[in-house]
Order: structure tokens, then C-alpha cells, then sequence
């Protein structure tokens, strides 16, 4: 248990000072990795507690893919963020004012709250022996929460489809390569061959 | 049918398939590799490779110095003086080839009225410098003196269609 | 400092400690040679196939070849261009070669045999296959060169494309599972030799996975982004040296991780292909490396066989065909596996 308390420390302070490393670096790239960083470090966390399924999962679609077309985007567009940032020195009392509102949100339910008395036991570590993590997020998802699943997946099935809406464009006069049409050309359809005799031409 | 048999083809991959038992078949022919510093590969009688001087038998070298050769190469690789020697007869003093200029093409010895300057069959001359290739009459005539068999059996067989 | 050598300090963490790194080293030093001889393998195969000997003079048949590589990559200076960034750019080939070596935790080389066994093994390895990635990314940005950049750029949107059907093919596997851990795969594919194999009812999938891994492991015909024909050698072009050496040793891991994993899911792992007597006296592990053999000669085999894809291609290859196939594939297996109540008996 020791270990894993020390592990706890080590991945919360990596995953912390990635956090402030995202917001200060001053190259955008750097940003990026040091979020990639951050999420690998949260996944780390979610071992930690046994969510081993949620751990893979935040691997696979974060890091593997989110942030694959972060970096795409930051790399491609080659922002300089110094430059949008100098006039952030107008906003400081709007952001300030916010910061403050959500800071003291936080602080009231954090102290209003308290664990049951039982979680202590609970959080100590990974239920062994039980069903596993993803049978049981399955378990959970596919029954009580299916139509809350099933309306997630739609609402990104609405953005795919208009984001697709939004960029595909017809142009006219564009020649587009057809392959079946190419693979299904023969020798005897496209070529004739001519016996031509010698000063007579075709 | 026959866009029926050619979706068929296609899903079954039959071309693919093909193409990989062609390669397949191929893993097991015999090799073309050749080991070379240990092996060598044929070479034509009419092969360009070094240059060398001839000499007649009677060890008479037999360049005139009609610097014919000088004057085809398209490189401009190849120097010649001349000065008539103690007997009288025409002889060069100075007969260099720059191999780094030249090209291989033959044209001096096609010009060559006396088989005098010839290609010989040597491919391996490279040299650790430069000015090791920019060959005198001294090195050319020790070329000729040295493939002298080779050279005279190419171009006897090589003479039927000159 | 006395009760640090007794007790549950040396039984409970030292010695575990010094058992998993053996175990690591175990694993390791094989695969680091596996990745030596594959690349004498590769020249060799596709030599013969090319009716040419492929590295026959440093030692018999050339077998000290791949130590000879290794001994000039070694003496080679590492140059650091003037305009990259220096730390990004030493950490991506370490990254690279370290994600391909972390994979091998949950690999079961036979029974039991595996350092890590995990319940979500094959989500770890699609994780850690994504990951892969960042270290040809990084090093296309930290270059600082046209070439190398995009390189980079071809070499991620391939493998995220080909990750989806990747995902899809895994999917089908799993539903005739019906678990997440990579020794219970081969486990249900045991009993009746090879045609219990799960290449055999999902063919088209098992094609489907080969095809990506190809695509996802950058190897021929999709190897666009170290194109030497436009791109000189894309994303590698400005390492030299080691660097150079551990991308080149991480591309290689990383063929013989996606064979491994083909044999995993389809090949059936470490099961031998007749389930009969002169069969089974050959060990687990033995068939498995065999097993690996032959999916890595298939990838030399078509590296010899077929020209490069064109990059738009590749693309309409990997949205257009593989993913509604693979998709379709998934919802097909889904319903057959109802409809017959088939499905594995862990997830009633």
C-alpha cells in the first residue's frame, strides 16, 4: 500500500506540473506534449484506483487519438501565442472576477461535503476477486444509463456529420479518379490493333 | 457476370495472391549474383575498358603520331606531341590520356589507323588519387606490354565483323 | 539499517524487484536479437526473391551482418542539427524504442508465461500501439526539416486512420472471447488444432489486420512516410548514428509486436497446429516464435512483392473499404453470435 501511495504522489505531481507546464510553456507544440503528458499521467491515477478500463480508454482516445490531431493542428498552423497574448493584460479583472467565482464554488462544496463512512474502506484499494472493471462499467452503461449512452453517441454522430456538412464542398470540372472503373478496363475494350501496310497510312 | 467475376477477383484478392506466389516461386530459382572480387562476369570482345599502346612484334611501338585519336575524342582527353626521331621515322614524345576525362566511347581506337591505341578488357584500375589517372606514354605502353594477349585474341575475334 | 535486510522490505519489495527485472531482461535480450537477425532476415528474403544471395560475406551466409551494422551505427557520431530542438529531439527515438519494448509485458509466450497478466492486455497493447505515434511525430517536428516534417505528418494521419479498422478487427475477436485478456484469447482457441483458430471464421478480418498492421507498423507497400523516392527517408532523415539505430530497432520490435499480436488473436498464440501427439512435445513458446516467424516472412514477402501505395489511396484504402468492412464485420459477428447463442460463457 505503501507503494502505491508513493506512486499516487509521483503521478499527481507529474500530472500537476504538466497541467501548469500546458498553460505557460511558451511554444504551443510544448503545450501539447506536456498535455499528452498530463493524460498519461491521469491514466497512471486511474490504475491506481483499479479503473484499469478507464485508464486504456484514456490512453487510446486521448493521447493515441485526440491529442495525435492537437499536435497536427498546433504543428500545421505554426500559432504564436506570445503574439495573441499581449493584449490578455485588458481581460485580467474579467478573468480574475471568474476565476475568483469558481474558486469559491469549489471551496463551498468541497467543505459542505463529506464521505460516507464506509468509502475509506472502499477507496483503499481495487476490489479483487469481484467482476472485472470492464465487465461492470458494461454492466452499468448498457442498462440503467443506456438511453444517456445512446443520446452521447448521437450527439457525436450529430458534430461528425456536420462537420463533414460544413467542409465538403462539389466543385465542378474537378476530374476524380474512379478506381473500379480503372480496374475494370480491359485490353480488349481500349486497344485495336491495325495491320497497316507499308505507304498506305490508316 | 463478368463485373460479377471481376468483384469476386477483387475480394478474393486474386491479383495480389498472384503477384506474392510469382515472388514466392521466384525465392527458389537459382541465383544471378554473381561474388564478384572471386567471380567474374562474361565480357564482350569489343568491351572498352583500359587503355593501352600497342607495339609490334618486333617490340617497334607502332603509334606514327598521326594524332587522329586527338583529334576524335570528344572528350579532348588525349595530348600528343610529336618529333621525327634519330632514324627519321614519325614518333610521339608525349601521349597522355586524362582517365578522368575520358569517356569510354572507343572513337580513338576506331580512329586509330595502326591499332595503335586500344581499349583493353581492364575494368579494375581505381586509384587512391586523382593524378594517378592521368596516364603517360610510359603507363600506356606498360598497359599494352602487360594485356598484350588479350588484346591481340579480341581483336581477332573481333575483326570478321570490322 | 538492520531491519532494512530482514522482513518485508527484502521479501516484500527488493527481491520481487530483482525477479521482474530478470524477467524483463528474459524477455528483452530475445527480442533485441530477434530484431537483429530480422533485419538480416529481411535483406536475405528479399534477395532471394529478388533472384539475388542478399549479405553473404561478413561471417557463414553472412549472420554477423546485423552485428556489423550495429558495431558502425555504434562508432558513428550523433549529430544534432543546428535549427532542431535538441531535447525533443533525442527523446523521440527513446520513445519509440521503449514503447515497442513495454508492449511485450502482456504478450503470453505460453501458458502462464507472461510478466504482466493483465485483464485489459489487449486494450494495453492497442494503447500502446497508439502511442507509437509521438516518437515519429516528435522527431518529424523537432528535425526542424521540411522532409522529416512531412514525413511525420503522413506517418500520423496513416496510423490514426488505420487504428479505427485495427479497432473494429480486435472487436470482432473479443465478442467470440468475451475477454479482455490476451493468454483467455488463446486459451478459447484451444482444443482441435488449427481450425479452432480464429483465422479460420473470420478470415476476411484476419486479412483486414494484416493489411493494417502493415499500414500501422509503416512497412511496405504503405511505408510513405520514409518514401525514399519523394520524401528522401521522411521523418529519420536528419539521425544519425544510435538515434538513428533505436528507430530503426523500434520499427523492427514493432513488426515482431503486431506479428505477435496476429498470432495472439488469430494464430493461436502459443498452441500447437495439430492438437496430437509429435505436436504437442514441442513447447509453448517454440510454436509461438514459429508462429512469428512465419507472419514476419509475410511481411517481408509482401515488402517484395508489391510497389508503394500513393498516399490518397492509402487513405481511400483505410475510411473506404477497410472501415465499413471491418464495421459491418463487427455488427455481422454480433448477430450471428446471438442469433446462434454462441456466445462465450463468461458474458451470460
Amino acid at each position: 500500500m505503501a507503494f502505491a501511495g508513493f506512486m499516487f504522489y509521483i503521478f499527481a505531481a507529474i500530472c500537476v506540473a504538466c497541467g501548469v507546464m500546458v498553460v505557460t510553456s511558451r511554444n504551443a507544440v510544448h503545450s501539447v506534449l506536456f498535455l499528452i503528458l498530463a493524460f498519461f499521467n491521469a491514466a497512471g491515477l486511474f490504475v491506481l484506483i483499479g479503473a484499469e478500463f478507464l485508464a486504456m480508454i484514456l490512453v487510446v482516445v486521448y493521447v493515441g487519438a485526440v491529442a495525435v490531431l492537437f499536435l497536427f493542428v498546433v504543428m500545421m498552423l505554426n500559432v504564436n501565442f506570445t503574439e495573441l497574448r499581449r493584449g490578455a493584460k485588458n481581460y485580467v479583472y474579467v478573468g480574475a472576477t471568474l476565476g475568483g467565482i469558481l474558486f469559491l464554488e469549489l471551496a463551498i462544496v468541497a467543505t459542505s461535503w463529506t464521505l460516507g463512512p464506509q468509502m475509506s474502506a472502499i477507496t483503499l484499494g481495487p476490489v479483487v476477486g469481484a467482476v472485472s472493471n470492464t465487465r461492470s462499467i458494461g454492466q452499468v452503461i448498457y442498462t440503467d444509463y443506456v438511453y444517456l449512452f445512446q443520446g452521447a453517441s448521437l450527439i457525436l454522430l450529430v458534430a461528425m456529420v456536420g462537420a463533414i456538412v460544413l467542409t465538403l464542398r462539389q466543385r465542378a470540372g474537378v476530374k476524380k479518379q474512379v478506381i473500379a472503373d480503372q480496374v475494370s478496363r480491359s485490353s480488349k475494350d481500349e486497344l485495336i490493333i491495325v495491320k497497316v501496310d507499308s505507304g498506305s497510312g490508316i | 457476370m463478368a463485373s460479377l467475376d471481376r468483384t469476386a477477383r477483387s475480394f478474393l484478392l486474386a491479383e495480389l495472391l498472384g503477384g506474392m506466389a510469382l515472388t514466392l516461386k521466384m525465392m527458389f530459382s537459382p541465383k544471378h549474383t554473381i561474388n564478384y572480387p572471386y567471380e567474374k562476369g562474361p565480357l564482350s570482345p569489343r568491351f572498352r575498358g583500359e587503355h593501352a599502346l600497342r607495339r609490334y612484334p618486333n617490340g617497334e611501338e607502332r603509334c606514327i603520331a598521326c594524332k587522329l585519336c586527338e583529334a576524335v575524342c570528344p572528350a579532348q582527353a588525349i595530348t600528343i606531341e610529336a618529333e621525327p626521331r634519330a632514324d627519321g621515322s614519325r614518333r610521339t614524345t608525349r601521349y597522355d590520356i586524362d582517365m578522368t576525362k575520358c569517356i569510354y566511347c572507343g572513337y580513338c581506337q576506331e580512329a586509330c589507323p595502326v591499332d595503335a591505341i586500344v581499349e583493353g578488357p581492364n575494368y579494375e584500375f581505381a586509384t587512391e588519387t586523382r593524378e594517378e589517372l592521368f596516364y603517360n606514354k610510359d603507363k600506356l605502353l606498360a598497359n599494352g606490354e602487360r594485356w598484350e594477349s588479350e588484346i591481340a585474341a579480341n581483336l581477332e575475334l573481333d575483326a570478321p565483323y570490322r | 539499517m538492520a531491519d532494512l535486510f530482514d522482513g518485508i522490505w527484502w521479501s516484500g519489495y527488493v527481491w520481487p524487484t530483482l525477479i521482474t527485472i530478470l524477467l524483463i531482461l528474459c524477455i528483452m535480450i530475445p527480442i533485441m536479437l530477434s530484431v537483429a537477425y530480422l533485419t538480416l532476415a529481411e535483406r536475405k528474403v528479399i534477395g532471394w526473391m529478388q533472384l539475388r544471395k542478399g549479405p553473404n560475406v561478413v561471417g557463414p551466409f553472412g549472420l554477423l551482418q546485423p552485428i556489423a551494422d550495429a558495431l558502425k551505427l555504434l562508432m558513428k557520431e550523433t549529430i544534432i542539427p543546428a535549427g532542431a530542438n535538441p531535447v525533443l529531439f533525442l527523446i523521440a527515438p527513446m520513445l519509440t524504442f521503449v514503447l515497442a519494448l513495454i508492449a511485450w509485458a502482456v504478450i503470453p509466450f505460453s501458458d502462464g508465461m507472461v510478466l504482466a497478466d493483465i485483464n485489459v492486455g489487449v486494450l494495453y497493447l492497442f494503447a500502446i500501439s497508439s502511442l507509437g505515434v509521438y516518437g515519429i511525430i516528435i522527431a518529424g517536428w523537432a528535425s526542424n526539416s521540411k522532409y522529416a516534417f512531412l514525413g511525420a505528418l503522413r506517418s500520423a494521419a496513416q496510423m490514426v486512420s488505420y487504428e479505427v479498422s485495427i479497432g473494429f478487427v480486435i472487436v470482432t475477436v473479443l465478442l467470440c472471447v468475451g475477454s479482455l485478456n490476451l493468454s483467455d484469447i488463446v486459451r478459447s482457441q484451444a482444443g482441435g488444432g488449427f481450425w479452432n483458430w480464429y483465422f479460420l471464421p473470420l478470415l476476411p478480418m484476419f486479412v483486414v489486420f494484416i493489411i493494417s498492421a502493415l499500414a500501422e507498423t509503416n512497412r511496405a507497400p504503405f511505408d510513405l512516410p520514409e518514401a525514399e523516392a519523394e520524401l528522401v527517408s521522411g521523418y529519420n532523415v536528419e539521425y544519425s548514428a544510435m538515434a538513428f539505430a533505436l528507430f530503426f530497432l523500434g520499427e523492427y520490435a514493432n513488426m515482431i509486436l503486431m506479428s505477435g499480436m496476429t498470432v495472439v488473436l488469430f494464430l493461436g498464440g502459443w498452441l500447437p497446429p495439430v492438437d496430437a501427439q509429435p505436436f504437442t512435445w514441442i513447447p509453448g513458446p517454440i510454436w509461438f516464435a514459429i508462429k512469428i516467424a512465419f507472419v514476419l516472412f509475410i511481411f517481408l514477402w509482401v515488402r517484395a512483392t508489391f510497389p508503394r501505395y500513393r498516399y490518397d489511396q492509402l487513405m481511400r484504402l483505410g475510411w473506404k473499404v477497410f472501415l465499413p468492412l471491418s464495421l459491418f464485420w463487427v455488427i455481422a459477428t454480433a448477430g450471428f453470435l446471438v442469433a446462434f447463442d454462441l456466445l462465450p460463457h463468461s458474458m451470460n
